[in-house]
Formats: C-alpha cells, sequence, structure tokens
C-alpha cells in the first residue's frame, strides 16, 4: 500500500493519493508537468513537504536508503557503472526469461547493450530487490511491441503475487488503461483523476 | 667533513638568468608565445625568495614564538587559497576555504609540530631554522595532494551524478554509492609523493638533501633528513587528502542521502 499525504513539491498543488495492496496507477501529462519530481519526492531524492506511507511506515520513520530499498524508482534513462550485467545485482535476477532474455545475459558486456536492452535490463535489476513499490518512469519508452507486452505481463504477476503497488507514468493511454486500475492526469500544478476500471 | 659554504655572488647568478634571457629570446623569435609568462616568473621568484631570505634572516636572528606563528599563519592562508584556486569546480567560498585550511592543518601544522618535539627535539621547539623549511615542505607537499584529491572527487561526481543516484535509488548507502569515485580520489592525491617515494635516489635526488649535501653535511646524515621528511610527507597527504574526501563527501549528500551539489558548489553566474 502507498498513501501520499498533502506531499508537495514546487509547483504542485499538495498531492493526496491512496494506492490498495495489488493494485496500480497509471499517472500521463506534458513533459514538464511534473511526473518525475513527484516520482522523485516519493522516492525521497528530492526535498519535499507532505507526508508518504508505504505499508504503514511513514518516510521519515526509516533511514533514506531503507525507504529506498521498499520504494524503488526506476528513472526513464537506466545508468550502469561497471563492466558486466550481473556486477549491477545485488541479489539474484528473477524473471530473466520473462523479459525474453536468456541467463547468458548476466555475463553480458554493458557497452555492448541496446538502450532496449537496458531499460529491460533495468527492471529485472529493481525486481531484484524486491520492492513494495515500483515508481516506473517510462518504463516502455525504448521498447519494441513484444517486449512492452512482456514487461507490462511482468510488472502485473510482480504486483498481484507481492502484493505490491506501483505508479506508472507513460504517454500511451491505452496502455495506462491496460497496466493500471486508476488513471490520473497532470496538468497546470493538479493531480486530477481521469479514469478509474 | 665540513667544508666551507662557497658563496655565490650577484655576478653569478647574472650567469644564471642570462640563460633565460636566452630562452626568452628563442622563444619570442620563433613565436612560441611564452616570453611574457616566463619573465613575470623569473621576476616574480627573484623578488619573492629575495623577500622570504630578508624576513628569514630576521627570523631566525630573533626566533620569537609570535614572528613564527604569524609566517605560519601567512603560508597556511596562501596554501589553502591555492587549493581553492586549482579547483575546476568552486566550492562555496567560506566553506571550501575552511575545508582546505583544516586539512593543512591537521596534516602539516600538527605533523610539524610532532616531528619538531618528538623526533628532531629542537631546543626550543620553534628553532625557526628547523620550523620553517619543515613545516614549508610538508604545506607544499600535501597542498598538491589535498588539490589533486579534492578536484578528482568534486569533478568525477559533478560528471557521474546520475549513476550516483541510480545508484541510490537501489537502495544503496550514500557512502557506498560513492565509494568507487572516493577511492579514485584518494589514489589521484597520493600518487605524487608516492612516485617520489619509488623514484628518491634513483631517478632524482631529493631537493632538501640536494640542499644539504651541498651545503657542506655528510651525505648519510642528508639522506637520514631527507627519509624523515618522506614519511612526514607521506603521512601528512594521506591524513590530509583522507580528511578532506570525508568531509567533502559528508557535504554532498543531505541526511535523507540525497545528492546536494548545492550545498557544495557556488553557483554559477
Amino acid at each position: 500500500m502507498l498513501r501520499l499525504e498533502d506531499l508537495k513539491i514546487p509547483n504542485l498543488e499538495p498531492v493526496n493519493l491512496t494506492i490498495e495492496p495489488g493494485e496500480c496507477v497509471g499517472l500521463c501529462g506534458e513533459s514538464g508537468s511534473g511526473k518525475t519530481l513527484l516520482l522523485r519526492a516519493i522516492a525521497d531524492m528530492d526535498e519535499h513537504g507532505g507526508q508518504v506511507y508505504a505499508e504503514n511506515i511513514a518516510q521519515d520513520q526509516v533511514r533514506a536508503h531503507e525507504w529506498r530499498r521498499r520504494v524503488m524508482l526506476l528513472p526513464a534513462e537506466s545508468q550502469w557503472w561497471f563492466d558486466t550485467v550481473d556486477q549491477h545485482f545485488s541479489m539474484p535476477a528473477k524473471h530473466i526469461e520473462a523479459l525474453g532474455f536468456s541467463q547468458e545475459v548476466m555475463g553480458w558486456n554493458i557497452s555492448r547493450c541496446s538502450s532496449g536492452e537496458k531499460q529491460r535490463l533495468s527492471i529485472l535489476r529493481m525486481l531484484s530487490n524486491c520492492p513494495r513499490v515500483l515508481l516506473l518512469d517510462e518504463p516502455t519508452a525504448n521498447l519494441d511491441s513484444s517486449n512492452i507486452t512482456r514487461v507490462e505481463g511482468l510488472v502485473r504477476s510482480y504486483l498481484s503475487e507481492h502484493h505490491a503497488v506501483a505508479i506508472w507514468v507513460g504517454h500511451d493511454v491505452a496502455q495506462l488503461e491496460r497496466v493500471s486500475q486508476q488513471q490520473y492526469q497532470l496538468s497546470d500544478g493538479i493531480l486530477k483523476q481521469v479514469g478509474a476500471a | 667533513m665540513k667544508t666551507d659554504l662557497i658563496l655565490l655572488t650577484a655576478p653569478d647568478l647574472m650567469l644564471a638568468s642570462m640563460l633565460v634571457l636566452a630562452l626568452i629570446g628563442l622563444g619570442v623569435r620563433l613565436g612560441l608565445g611564452v616570453g611574457r609568462t616566463l619573465t613575470i616568473a623569473a621576476v616574480r621568484t627573484t623578488v619573492q625568495l629575495l623577500l622570504v631570505g630578508l624576513i628569514l634572516e630576521t627570523v631566525f636572528s630573533q626566533a620569537k614564538l609570535t614572528w613564527i606563528m604569524s609566517i605560519v599563519l601567512v603560508m597556511m592562508t596562501v596554501a589553502a587559497w591555492e587549493i581553492l584556486a586549482r579547483q575546476k569546480r568552486k566550492l562555496k567560498g567560506w566553506w571550501g576555504f575552511g575545508v582546505s585550511a583544516f586539512s593543512l592543518f591537521i596534516s602539516s601544522f600538527l605533523i610539524t609540530l610532532l616531528a619538531l618535539i618528538i623526533i628532531i627535539k629542537a631546543d626550543p621547539w620553534y628553532t625557526p631554522q628547523y620550523a620553517i623549511p619543515l613545516l614549508g615542505m610538508l604545506l607544499g607537499n600535501t597542498m598538491n595532494g589535498i588539490a589533486l584529491g579534492m578536484d578528482r572527487l568534486v569533478q568525477t561526481a559533478w560528471q557521474q551524478r546520475s549513476v550516483i543516484e541510480q545508484r541510490l535509488m537501489l537502495g544503496q548507502k550514500d557512502r557506498d554509492a560513492i565509494r568507487e569515485i572516493a577511492r579514485d580520489s584518494m589514489r589521484a592525491g597520493m600518487i605524487p609523493i608516492i612516485n617520489a617515494m619509488a623514484a628518491a635516489g634513483v631517478v632524482s635526488l631529493p631537493g632538501m638533501m640536494t640542499g644539504q649535501i651541498l651545503a657542506g653535511s655528510p651525505p648519510v646524515e642528508a639522506v637520514k633528513y631527507q627519509i624523515l621528511i618522506m614519511f612526514l610527507v607521506t603521512s601528512g597527504t594521506g591524513f590530509a587528502v583522507i580528511t578532506v574526501l570525508q568531509l567533502i563527501i559528508r557535504r554532498m549528500f543531505d541526511s535523507r542521502e540525497r545528492l546536494r551539489f548545492d550545498h557544495l558548489l557556488r553557483e554559477p553566474r
């Protein structure tokens, strides 16, 4: 479960939002409307006002890195700093085949991965840490249609299996309706609900 | 063994300066564009060193603690400014100065004090013939180490800020997210002195030792002093670089383990 109480970030009305276990919220809005900043505030990557709860644990109740292990942000552009894929995993990777890779992918050299491969690998890297809240910033922006379907399926099964929650930021309204139970839009600094399944 | 010092006269120095003048002349003729800077540097070194010679003669003849401490203060302030001036990304004014000055104090000042009191046992401990050259050598070397380590840390962290943030997003502690960069910066700060130790005596004859030998000291005595200096300089540089890296890393992250260059760097104009 994720609950935002009067979450305040610059140029945005205070945000109140509750996401029930197993559910996903879709979030759209023009570039620059504050979607990424909202996700960063929930992950406590930027200063902000208000309170965020994940499973009734308040953000300021735990150390920041412990919070981010539970509430994990997947940035639009993933970063890699070691030479090979497996060096970036602190836990053994799961769901490798579900995203269309074979086990050998863990030995791959980062410099030879395409942007789409890096995006799928970054999703595997995130899920290997077993986060309770997934903050997904355009997670399928660089993917072809068959991989988009794989990622959508993996996120859906992860949420129901672990009773986790997600916020999925994207531009494709049809996709947001497929993956989420409620859809919100950010415009002119206001978060408003635009749909629900 | 002690031989009389051969004193240099003004004409001797004139002869040496002819070499520099010849170099400047050649540079100008070939249009290499070093004439101006070379002239200024040569004049600076002459004037600065003559002044320092005069000041030291006075101080040495007086050996008053207040005089020596004021010289020490000037040396340390200039060294701290030099460190800041060599940074590509400018740290916030007084904070940056404070960090440089504090780490110089920890390394150069305290280690010089220790060497004077416990190892050399000069009497009184602030005997300027020992205190000032010793501090000068330590300051000169630790200053380099601090400037290099600091520059590497801030530069690399700035260039790799997305990587650091990605690692934080994956739930790493702030210290872990910057570990490799800190290690790299430590190496950058220590490389000059490690090179100097490795090459000492084989590739290069260290300046202080050469000086003592020229002044008539038996080589083995000069060598002993040189080894002492090498150890002091190495430990001083190491402690200084560690201190400065710790202080900057603490400042770079806030209590919620967020990357905060706004706390560290001066706003671009």
